[in-house]
């Protein structure tokens, strides 16, 4: 198909997961922030960011790009703790 | 993780096996060096996506001579087309060339796929006798007693590699730069981030759909509402049996907007314009990386002792309207930094003072030349105007001209007029943005 939905693109890349997660959201400073702009729900290519009702944010590393746009587009000070995953892990692309 | 035996000590260290890394650690391999290329994904090029229109096929060429004929190229480039979208309507400048240069080796262009092609170049780095290494995250860099940087600390055990210059060439999101106090945190004004898909077809419906025959390929460009009003622009490349598209946002107005990027590149392959064009495509490989879009402004301090910087990760990506150039120029940057370390070490001088040859290098390679002329490029190409109303203006223009419905059909001038009534375009405003036009890529 040419037109996917963001699950089918997700299906599509090839990850190596590493044991620990290499982005750690404090969804306290989101929550305590009172972060309104919520710029990481909507930047992040592979979706990972799940708001939550409390204005915290639910995250989970496995499928990340390890882009670096979150970190860019947040601009909480302490919100997200980003660095590589370890070597050989994450994302493996095939194609692109 | 087992670690290979790595010796202790280098001459040069490469942090990256991009374009940038795999082509100045072969040139330092070439020179008789010890040279270390260090690379964090499982194999060079798993972390990297481009379009990917590579135009460094002369330099390359200087390096490998023919080097086509052995790498895994997807089709040369020999028609470029760029586009003016609104919603309904796409306004196109088709570029054909079947002259010297363009479908004769050194060929001008090749469209690539970056895990195969970066794969590729870092074996010729090691054919080279450069030493290569994956799966290995840098963390940091190693200092000496002087605070010189004197090597690198990798993500593993006894992780302290020593090397008498490090050439950075981690990529736009350089912490290595940043670490060292080269590079500052980028705002999201500075930064895109591109989305892209590679989408399978058979390379008979390809050649058919695009007219194109045997190793040709075109690449599309497109700018205006294909992003609707996120700033930025969209591409679509003939590989040899599949497509590769994506769409670019800046940062900042995504986040403004309130935009899903993966929405934007639904919304692109939808357009009227591309429906066609990617019909009975075959989703392969789905995937995003960030673009260094401010170019001069975004420029670190290129040396410090014992360490160079290169590629994206130095801000050498021509993203600005007309060019998404970065993998050529991470090429050029790369062998500069190569001649600087490879003279550094003729004299064992590491100093800063010594590196500094480094912009004479980038000077005679054109880089830092090409990124000073167009330095005013990217805000021009980044602002509103330009961005979401001249090409709604110039589409909306071109389907006033050619509708027939038997009204009296307007001149140019008067339909001029119309348009600047309609859009409510003020001469003073489109005067400025002609001068800041003619600014970005005339003189
Ligand atoms: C969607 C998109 C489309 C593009 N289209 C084009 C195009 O058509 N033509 C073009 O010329 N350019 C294009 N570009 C720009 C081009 O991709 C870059 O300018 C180019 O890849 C820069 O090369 P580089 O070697 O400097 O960096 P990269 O290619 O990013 O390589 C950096 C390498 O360093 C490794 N690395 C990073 N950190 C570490 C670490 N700490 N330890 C170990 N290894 C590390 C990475 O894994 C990577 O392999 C595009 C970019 C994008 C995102
Ligand atoms: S991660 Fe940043 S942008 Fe996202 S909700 Fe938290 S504070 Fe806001
Ligand atoms: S690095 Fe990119 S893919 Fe990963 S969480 Fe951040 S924005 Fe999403």
């Amino acid at each position: 198909m040419v037109m996917t939905t963001h699950e089918e693109k997700m299906r599509t890349v090839r990850f190596r997961v590493a044991a620990t997660p290499h982005i750690v959201v404090n969804s306290e400073v989101c929550r305590d922030s009172g972060c309104s702009l919520r710029a990481c729900v909507y930047v992040c290519p592979a979706n990972l960011f799940v708001p939550l009702d409390d204005g915290g944010i639910l995250f989970n590393y496995e499928q990340c790009f390890e882009c670096g746009t979150c970190y860019i587009a947040c601009n909480q000070e302490g919100a997200i703790r980003w660095s590589y995953p370890d070597g050989g892990y994450g994302v493996t692309f095939r194609e692109s | 993780m087992n670690a290979p035996a790595v010796r202790e000590s280098f001459d040069v260290i490469v942090v990256g096996a991009g374009p940038a890394g795999s082509t100045a650690a072969l040139l330092c391999a070439r020179a008789g060096l010890q040279v270390l290329l260090l690379e964090r994904g499982e194999y060079p090029g798993a972390k990297n996506v481009s379009g990917a229109a590579f135009y460094g096929s002369a330099i390359l060429n200087e390096l490998i001579p023919n080097w086509w004929e052995q790498a895994p190229v997807e089709r040369y480039i020999c028609r470029r087309d760029i586009a003016f979208m609104s919603s309904t309507t796409s306004v196109a400048l088709d570029f054909h060339c079947a002259g010297e240069g363009y479908t004769t080796p050194p060929y001008n262009g090749f469209i690539v796929l970056r895990p195969r092609f970066d794969r590729w170049l870092a074996a010729q780095a090691e054919a080279a006798g450069a030493f290569l290494l994956t799966s290995t995250v840098v963390d940091d860099v190693l200092r000496d007693a002087k605070g010189r940087v004197a090597g690198v600390r990798v993500r593993r055990e006894q992780g302290d590699i020593h090397g008498k210059v490090v050439i950075a060439c981690d990529g736009v999101n350089s912490f290595l730069a940043k670490k060292v106090g080269l590079q500052r945190e980028f705002h999201a004004h500075e930064l895109s981030l591109g989305v892209k898909e590679v989408l399978g077809l058979d390379p008979a419906i390809i050649e058919d759909r695009f007219r194109l025959s045997g190793d040709e390929g075109i690449a599309y460009e497109y700018l205006g509402a294909i992003t609707e009003d996120v700033h930025g622009g969209a591409f679509l490349y003939t590989n040899r049996d599949s497509l590769s598209l994506g769409v670019i946002g800046q940062v900042s107005s995504l986040v403004e907007r309130r935009k899903r990027p993966y929405e934007l590149l639904e919304r692109f392959k939808a357009h009227p314009a591309v429906a066609p064009l990617v019909r009975g495509a075959k989703l392969r490989e789905y995937s995003a990386h960030l673009i260094p879009e401010s170019g001069w402004t975004m420029k670190p301090t290129l040396y410090t002792d014992g360490m160079l910087v290169a590629g994206d990760a130095a801000g050498f990506c021509l993203a600005a309207g007309l060019y998404l150039e970065g993998m050529n120029y991470a090429m050029q940057s790369g062998l500069a930094a190569a001649e600087t370390a490879i003279d550094a070490c003729r004299q064992n001088r590491f100093s800063a003072r010594a590196l500094g040859a480094y912009q004479k290098n980038l000077k005679r390679r054109n880089v830092s030349t090409d990124f000073r002329a167009y330095r005013h490029a990217p805000a021009f190409v980044n602002s509103a105007r330009l961005q979401n109303l001249y090409p709604e203006v110039v589409a909306s223009g071109m389907e006033q001209l050619f509708r027939v419905d038997g009204n009296p059909k307007r001149k140019i001038l008067p339909l001029a007029r119309h348009l600047m009534r309609q859009y409510q375009l003020k001469p003073g405003e489109m005067l400025r943005d002609g001068y800041q036009m003619m600014r970005a890529y005339l003189w």
